[in-house]
């Protein structure tokens, strides 16, 4: 059960740095970008290809941050250029790159049609092994120390990066688009570069997951975006009141952590991991229409009230 | 080119929405104007009459169908509305359009004092800057100054459209346009707002195009009037015969000029 529980925690900084991507598109540009679901199966895709090939992890997963990148800015030239609403412009990135993430595959192979990558004999080569050999203390707490590495390392470059001009920029393009192109800031430009960054965290989300579970698959992003959805919710009602925009993103990180322990309890508990997406997604559902239930109790309850006087 | 006195000159310009549809709408009609430098011009105008249209043509919001837009000198028709933002501080009809909600006052402002630079990743915002928006702030007697950590969406409309009106003049714009920026308030605050705008007009000399529904406002401010009727300029009125104007004498001239009744629906009731 511990080690369930340490394990939901390793796994849970990992979602995290997922979440905090699905962050920016979702919250900051207010943009529902779905090509996180083939971002990080790109990002997994290219580092456990890399792997294959001998490259350096720290390497490899930083490629895949550049790959996601790459992705995220496809969506924003569909969406800004060529004008495709934003939920059509994710769908066809993301169905574009389960034939590339395949492409990716298939070099490590040499094969056509890979559709799945065991890092099983790369085990020693991974970035959470290489730190296991530079201090010897077990790969779980490699793991964990690793994840709270990065963790708070990208909670620290986001909080810069928000801060700058134009991260201020993008911010403001999020809340209000015509008072951007008003004050003189590129839309384009601002939405473009808020996806890249979006993408590239899942991407090195990806990275990171294929190298702590030893696997890829090209499947494995169905559904990644409702789980970063329900990070950010448990996130943002555990730290309801937070104004200051770190302590907004440690929100998030805590979000991803508590939704991969209560996966963990789930599945000990036995509930069929199968089922785990449909519980995701009842979870967000609920956690998003809770406003308007809210609103219809209150407008029930005074109307009862009002019928009562009457 | 000559120095001229000229600030912006609009050349035949014309726009028509939905083209070739059964929706199709000439909004201007060859619409010629020169303003000069320092004119403080009111625009009023009949429903549909292409007051609006004008504005988002001077802005770039949309790009005209024929025509040019020269700005002291620049052609700046075929200019992308972002890279026109330099030189106009814009004022909306929507106390929402010109502000960020989710964002801090002195954040909004920031984004304002940086209309005419690229954006880097310098901190958006310095210790100097601060001074200097707390003084501007100070100016609108609002009491924002002590405020500027609070989100704007957490302001009234009114509070929200003298913010607009700082961050459109923060940096001094060629020109000012408002759009009706005093229609979404009660008549208390819409004065208020209004007698700020024009304090800041003068004391900066800004050369401004002023939209309203209100023709006693249009009346009395600023130093030119135009009328606007089925997307082309009616009337033209400035200088001593401007003063003398009341509100029956422009509205037998706009009889005479357009050989129909003014049909405004905010106009007749205000």
């Amino acid at each position: 059960m511990f080690d369930m529980l340490l394990s939901g925690i390793c796994q849970g900084f990992i979602w995290a740095v997922l979440s905090l991507g699905v962050y920016i598109s979702y919250r900051m540009l207010d943009f529902a970008d779905l090509s996180c679901e083939g971002a990080i199966t790109t990002g997994a895709s290219i580092a456990a290809m890399l792997i294959w090939r001998g490259c350096n992890p720290y390497l490899a997963s930083l490629l895949a941050f550049i790959g996601g990148c790459i992705a995220g800015s496809i969506t924003g030239l569909l969406h800004t250029k060529l004008k495709i609403p934003p939920i059509l412009a994710g769908i066809l990135t993301m169905i574009s790159l389960y034939s590339i993430n395949i492409h990716i595959m298939n070099i490590a192979t040499g094969k056509q049609g890979t559709s799945n990558l065991s890092l099983l004999n790369y085990k020693e080569k991974t970035i959470y092994a290489t730190l296991d050999q530079i201090f010897h203390f077990g790969k779980t707490n490699a793991s964990l120390l690793l994840g709270l590495i990065i963790v708070a390392a990208l909670i620290a470059v986001l909080y810069w990066f928000f801060g700058t001009e134009i991260g201020s920029a993008i911010r403001a393009t999020g809340t209000n688009e015509k008072m951007c192109r008003a004050q003189g800031i590129n839309t384009d430009v601002t939405k473009i570069i808020g996806l890249a960054a979006s993408n590239g965290l899942i991407a090195l989300s990806g990275a990171l997951l294929c190298q702590y579970q030893s696997y890829t698959d090209v499947g494995m992003g169905v559904g990644s975006i409702v789980i970063g959805l329900a990070s950010i919710i448990i996130g943002e009602t555990l730290f309801a009141r937070a104004k200051n925009f770190a302590v907004k993103l440690t929100g998030i990180v805590v979000g991803a952590v508590v939704y991969r322990m209560v996966v963990a309890f789930v599945i000990y508990s036995g509930m069929p991991s199968t089922d785990l997406k449909l519980m995701t997604a009842v979870v967000v559902a609920v956690a998003l229409s809770l406003p308007i239930i809210k609103n219809k109790l209150v407008l029930s309850a005074k109307k009862k009230n009002t019928k009562k006087e009457g | 080119m000559a120095e001229t006195n000229e600030m912006l000159t609009l050349n035949q310009i014309c726009k028509t929405f939905n083209p070739g549809t059964i929706n199709e709408k000439i909004a201007l009609n060859h619409l010629t104007l020169h303003i000069e430098k320092g004119d403080f011009i009111t625009v009023i105008g009949g429903n549909g009459a292409g007051k609006s249209t004008l504005m988002n043509a001077i802005t770039g919001v949309f790009q005209i169908d024929s025509g040019s837009i020269i700005l002291d000198g620049e052609d700046i028709t075929s200019l992308s509305e972002y890279k026109r933002a330099k030189f106009f501080g814009r004022v909306f009809q929507d106390p929402m359009t010109g502000t960020a909600p989710n964002m801090e006052i002195e954040e909004n402002l920031a984004l304002a004092y940086r209309r005419t630079k690229s954006h880097g990743l310098r901190w958006r915002i310095s210790e100097k800057e601060r001074i200097l928006y707390k003084e501007a702030l100070a100016r609108l007697d609002l009491g924002l100054e002590n405020r500027m950590h609070a989100m704007v969406g957490l302001l009234s409309g009114g509070q929200r459209q003298a913010l607009t009106l700082l961050m459109a003049t923060l940096e001094r714009p060629k020109m000012l346009l408002l759009d009706e920026h005093t229609a979404a308030l009660d008549p208390k605050t819409a004065d208020k707002v209004l007698h700020l705008t024009d304090e800041i007009v003068r004391e900066d000399q800004l050369t401004t195009l002023m939209v309203t529904h209100n023709m006693k406002n249009a009346i009395e401010y600023g130093n030119r009037l135009i009328m606007m009727h089925e997307g082309n300029v009616i009337l033209d009125i400035r200088g001593e015969e401007k003063k003398k104007l009341t509100v029956e004498k422009l509205l037998a001239q706009f009889t005479h000029a357009s050989g129909s009744e003014f049909a405004n629906d905010r106009t007749l009731l205000s």
